[in-house]
């Protein structure tokens, strides 16, 4: 599949993406990057195996990796946008480190800030996040660009041995706010209890 | 470079953390911390992770509580100023946070760059919502970690151990 400097034309819906990718979850542990990424989560629909992050920008992955680390046995997915992924670039070294077998780290990539007016980012001028990924050290890394290069990859998100990195370019297109629940305490709550049992 | 008194106290500590059951060390060096990093790394027990920037330690943390795991974050003061907006997913959390700081810019400092963040440290701190607990003499630093440890992990609450320059030395550029 091509990295991101290429010049082939984005046509993937972020909400089908998501959809798609969870449908597959299994008792995957999920971390959502703030804004899109969180609604895009909610919209496929609440989880009880679901960490929204509503802040933090540029946290996203590096919580992943504290949650892969603490939870060897299960798999953990972090779904993020372009621009909170680059926000926190030096995780991708972090997590490289590490070397968490349990760990995928999905971009959903529509090159803009979408919270803040949809302005480019650094991935609209060809910075590419999983060449990036690749040079710090993750397992495998990779590009989808269509629905079928997103099946191909899907095995990638929730088998092949992490780090994992996959970058998914959708468009810009604007999407219904679909918010889940935002309470920080009881967003952990839920997410230990049902991890861990009641406290 | 750092003194003699960096490694006094670091034995105690790392036993309390050992005690405390914390299983993530996060840090980003300092000389002061050089003791306390090595005693982790050997542990089987504990993770050690090497961060590019204190922030990820924040996140780290939050992730690893979620896990069901205690850590501690380990850093020197300048790291404080890196940390601030990743404090909020803590704070809106309620995520313990424990923090190991060591000084600079405070005690017989004569780097002037290190002064603006040193003296801003407790106030930054203080203005995001973490508890403060200062330990300036060796044979406090052990039970204050102790403390902090019992205010972040029962109380989940953000808790810094903020370790007096005096004890960890400055600089001898004579040198």
């Amino acid at each position: 599949m091509a990295g991101a400097r290429t010049n082939r034309k984005i046509t993937l819906d972020r909400r089908r993406v998501v959809n798609r990718i969870l449908k597959d979850r299994g008792d995957t542990l999920l971390v959502t990057g703030l804004g899109a990424s969180t609604w895009d989560a909610a919209a496929a629909g609440d989880h009880v195996n679901n960490f929204y992050l509503w802040g933090g920008m540029g946290g996203a992955a590096v919580c992943g990796l504290g949650l892969a680390l603490a939870q060897k046995t299960r798999r953990v997915l972090v779904i993020t946008g372009d621009g909170e992924m680059l926000m926190g670039m030096g995780a991708l070294a972090t997590i490289a480190v590490q070397r968490p077998k349990n760990l995928a780290v999905c971009v959903i990539d529509n090159q803009r800030y979408g919270e803040t007016g949809m302005q480019e980012t650094h991935t609209q001028f060809g910075v590419d996040l999983a060449t990036i990924a690749s040079g710090a050290g993750f397992a495998e890394t990779d590009t989808a660009w269509t629905m079928k290069e997103l099946e191909d990859s899907l095995p990638l998100l929730y088998e092949t041995p992490g780090p994992v990195f996959l970058d998914v370019k959708v468009t810009d297109a604007p999407q219904p706010m679909t918010l889940p629940m935002r309470d920080g305490p009881a967003i952990k709550h839920r997410f230990r209890e049902t991890l861990l049992g009641k406290a | 470079m750092a003194s003699k008194a960096a490694g006094d106290w670091s034995s105690d500590v790392f036993k309390v953390l050992k005690g405390e059951g914390v299983r993530q060390v996060a840090y980003v060096p300092d000389a002061g911390h050089t003791n306390l990093i090595k005693r982790c790394r050997a542990d089987t027990a504990m993770t050690a992770v090497p961060l590019t920037t204190e922030e990820e330690g924040v996140a780290l943390l939050s992730g690893a509580w979620l896990g069901g795991e205690a850590g501690v974050l380990l850093m020197q003061s300048s790291g404080v100023g890196n940390i601030v907006n990743m404090l909020s997913v803590a704070n809106e959390c309620r995520f313990p946070l424990l923090m190991l700081v060591t000084m600079r810019g405070e005690w017989g400092e004569f780097n002037p760059w290190q002064m603006p963040m040193g003296q801003a440290t407790q106030a930054v701190l203080e203005a995001a919502g973490v508890i403060i607990q200062r330990a300036d003499t060796p044979e406090r630093v052990a039970e204050t970690v102790a403390s902090a440890a019992a205010m972040a992990f029962d109380g989940g609450r953000m808790v810094a151990v903020l370790i007096g320059q005096r004890l960890v030395g400055f600089k001898d550029w004579s040198k």
